[in-house]
């Protein structure tokens, strides 16, 4: 699969290994586009076209060398970045400063906090052995039931927990009959997604008749580190962020000390990459695959509940528009690790934050630029950095003896 | 920072040997062989009957709700069949059953197809979309032209947009094994977000007459371009004679793939992408190829809706439209043939039409039953997945043939479902 990782060791003799000059190129492309953006705001496309060709010099070095899909990277980061930086100068420092701005962070993390939390799920469900395509319907589950158990209760807490009941109960379904029956488990994902349309649209009418949900509904609260008055750097990007992107945040390290330094977790993974060898070892292989599509339904029935709850306090029909679909892309894009998957879901989350903004240049292509997000991931599937490799035993049904 | 499990490029050996076929293809072909036509007929009545079951907890009355849709969908007149006046209720409900029948041949047949090479398309609403889009704008431009040269330029474009759309899939799956599913989804987006654009307000589709009242739908197609109806009213929503085309492509469907060299090809690739290639078959050409022929069916339903009865689009319709999603039900349920796709689309379009714009009854809100045509969907493609239980039966009579009875009674779906 990803054939460039040994290359550079293989050599031995070089003082730097390809792989690393081209991540060094990304980073010079990144930095072109960074240096003609607010704080710094350079007016001269000078700099960021020295940095931009600079770049490509270090993607070509590296292609040449064997490196070919970081190289090619590090071209397109190049080229990329100097034209973006070019338009950044071009382009007034007013609109500039509208859209980049401290709270441009603030926002990218609200959008990509669904994300995390499907992702994070999915890599649970993935890494134990079950493709989990049905991520979408659970985090439109979460969504729905969310907003009506705090709706009804009155409380946030309440609406959060029906919503994660609500996401597990519907990954048990999948899991029952990716496990149990062992369906094809991208055609059951499909299924639990319509199901979840049907679900919450027939109850969406049923309960509210269509229409949105009563305003005032209890709400997840917002962090304050700091006052409402201050404005800086800090106060703008972190100071007021909702509880439940902090939870993410957290969710982060979490998912990676029991993934990868608990015992639990390595079950899960020998269940995803040879699961007759962890029967042998007397591990429960289907208890663990229930578990962790379980787990992976909760999580983002959370993400759900968090665009609901905590960041829009109504409900429309399917209100989560493909967001489960972004979360396994940046799960895949994560190369299944929890910190890989943060990052993809930062990347998507600030290509949501940036589609918002956008419109300050051109109010009419302002709709134009809500698919910035989902042809950013086609990109990213389509694997402009590296292949992935995915747990080898995903998406195959186990059979016990 | 540790290492996960050291990745293997394969399934090791026994694991070959002992697991049940798992790509979904063979599981099809072994699922083929397995069951009759019953299966499919009990997988739609069980998903029915999980419905009822959630209409009755609600509080309405099941039977007398799935009654109304029936009617709705006009499936009362088969009774009086030779009575066609479209003034009458049923005969015209049954048109309009007809009517959202022919895109959903199409996309149940661009499902269908790219089954067939091992690949799931689930893009048939972006594709379906794309068509739409294009037969517009080909229907609005170009009035001078003569009516037969207008439609099949409209058709033509909306099919081949349809496959560069999908083709697009194909492409990335065939150079860098982006996995079609994720692919084809992020394209239907893509497709919502484009219609969402060209028909809003100032946008480049929007209708010439519609810009100074502020609505977001496009123009008109042209007289020239709008097909021909053969049964009812144009002004009415007549029967157009797209339905014949619908009814052509199940035929060529079923040439293509059994008939050619071609058909041959995507289905040796769909048992078994190794294997074709060792008995030298292009596998990434086929996928190219396999997509780009599914896409053109559902562009083909975008075009023929267009030109067919639609005549105009907006934003949002782009929103509701759902016939590309509503493919794949058509496409399990008919279990990818050129039959059993004809006659799934039959029911998912009386269910279509019946719930939604049909039903005049007092038992079930009209926007409550729509709701259940997308449960009932989810439902089959759920209980059509979970072959095994046929695939079990199956393989507990072969064993039993050969030695002892082993395999204890396989669970049954209802468990898990109510």
């Amino acid at each position: 699969m990803s054939t460039y990782v040994g290359t550079g060791r293989r050599a031995g003799a070089r003082l730097v290994e390809p792989t690393s000059v081209g991540a060094a190129g990304v980073t010079l492309g990144v930095i072109a586009f960074v240096l003609a953006i607010p704080p710094i705001a350079a007016r001269s496309p000078l700099w960021p076209i020295l940095l931009g060709i600079v770049a490509m010099l270090f993607g070509t070095v590296a292609a040449s060398r064997g490196a070919y899909r970081v190289g090619f990277g590090a071209i397109a980061a190049g080229v990329l970045g100097a034209a973006l930086a070019v338009l950044a100068t071009r382009s007034s420092t007013a609109h500039l400063n509208q859209v980049f701005t401290a709270s441009l962070i603030a926002s990218m993390l609200v959008f990509a906090t669904p994300l995390t939390f499907g992702a994070l799920g999915g890599m649970f469900s993935e890494r134990s052995g079950v493709v989990n395509i049905g991520l979408e319907g659970m985090m439109l589950m979460g969504a729905f039931w969310g907003i009506w158990g705090a709706d009804k209760t009155g409380s946030w807490v309440w609406g959060v927990l029906i919503a994660m009941a609500s996401g597990g109960l519907l990954a048990l379904v999948h899991a029952f009959f990716a496990i149990h029956l062992r369906a094809d488990q991208i055609v059951g994902g499909v299924a639990v997604n319509f199901l979840a349309l049907g679900i919450t649209g027939y109850f969406f009418v049923q309960l509210y008749h269509g229409e949105n949900v009563p305003t005032g509904v209890s709400q997840i609260p917002t962090v304050q580190l700091t006052s409402d008055s201050s404005h800086n750097f800090f106060a703008d990007s972190f100071g007021h962020l909702n509880l439940m992107i902090w939870i993410a945040i957290l969710f982060v390290p979490l998912s990676y000390i029991v993934l990868f330094k608990t015992p639990i977790g390595l079950r899960i993974r020998a269940c995803g990459e040879h699961p007759r060898a962890a029967d042998t070892v007397g591990i429960n292989v289907y208890a663990i695959r229930y578990g962790a599509v379980v787990l992976s339904g909760i999580l983002a029935a959370m993400g759900g509940a968090y665009l609901t709850v905590g960041y829009l306090n109504t409900y429309n029909e399917n209100v989560t528009a493909g967001r489960g679909f972004i979360a396994l892309a940046a799960m895949i894009f994560g190369n299944w690790r929890p910190f890989g998957a943060f990052g993809a879901a930062l990347l998507f989350g600030f290509s949501t934050a940036l589609a918002f903004r956008l419109p300050v240049y051109s109010a009419n292509g302002a709709v134009l630029f809500q698919a910035l997000p989902y042809v950013l991931t086609l990109v990213a599937v389509a694997g402009v950095i590296g292949r992935t490799v995915p747990p080898a035993a995903d998406g195959r049904p186990y059979k016990k003896q | 920072m540790s290492e996960p499990l050291a990745p293997r490029q394969g399934p090791a050996p026994e694991e070959i040997q002992q697991s049940p076929p798992t790509t979904v293809a063979s599981r099809f072909a072994a699922w083929q062989r397995a069951g009759g036509i019953l299966v499919p007929v009990l997988t739609a009545m069980l998903a029915f009957l999980i419905g009822g079951l959630l209409v009755l907890v609600t509080g309405h009355n099941p039977i007398q709700a799935y009654w109304d849709i029936v009617k709705g969908a006009g499936l009362n007149w088969i009774v009086h069949p030779t009575n066609t006046d479209v003034a009458n209720t049923a005969a015209y409900n049954f048109s309009q059953t007809l009517l959202q029948t022919t895109p959903l041949i199409l996309t149940g047949l661009a499902v269908a197809f790219a089954f067939r090479c091992g690949m799931f398309n689930i893009g048939g609403n972006g594709q379906y979309l794309v068509g739409l889009y294009v037969a517009n704008w080909i229907g609005i431009s170009f009035v001078h032209m003569a009516k037969p040269t207008h439609i099949l330029l409209g058709i033509v474009g909306a099919a081949l947009a349809g496959a560069i759309w999908a083709g697009i899939a194909g492409f990335l799956k065939a150079t860098t094994g982006a996995h079609e599913v994720i692919t084809t989804i992020m394209l239907n987006w893509i497709a919502y977000w484009i219609g969402n654009y060209i028909f809003q307000q100032g946008g480049p589709l929007q209708g010439v007459a519609n810009k100074p009242l502020n609505i977001p739908i496009s123009g008109d197609v042209a007289q020239s371009a709008k097909l021909p109806v053969f049964w009812g009213d144009a002004d009415l929503q007549g029967l157009h004679i797209g339905f014949f085309i619908a009814i052509g492509a199940l035929v060529v469907f079923w040439l293509i793939l059994n008939r050619t060299t071609l058909g041959y090809e995507v289905r040796a690739v769909g048992y078994n992408p190794d294997a074709a290639a060792y008995g030298g078959i292009k596998v990434r050409t086929n996928y190219i190829r396999a997509m780009a022929i599914s896409g053109a069916f559902a562009g083909l339903a975008g075009g023929l809706d267009m030109l067919g009865y639609l005549y105009h689009f907006g934003t949002t319709d782009v929103q509701a439209a759902s016939i590309g999603f509503l493919g794949i039900a058509v496409a399990l349920l008919g279990r990818n043939t050129a039959l059993g796709v004809g006659l799934a689309a039959f029911l998912f379009g009386g269910l279509l039409y019946g719930t939604t714009h049909g039903l005049q009854s007092g038992t079930i809100d009209p926007s409550l039953a729509g709701h259940l045509t997308e449960m009932i969907q989810g439902l089959v493609v759920l209980f059509v997945g979970a072959d095994v239980l046929i695939l079990a039966v199956w393989g507990s009579r072969r064993r039993l043939k050969r030695k002892r009875p082993t395999a204890g009674p396989a669970p049954e779906p209802e468990a898990a479902s109510s």
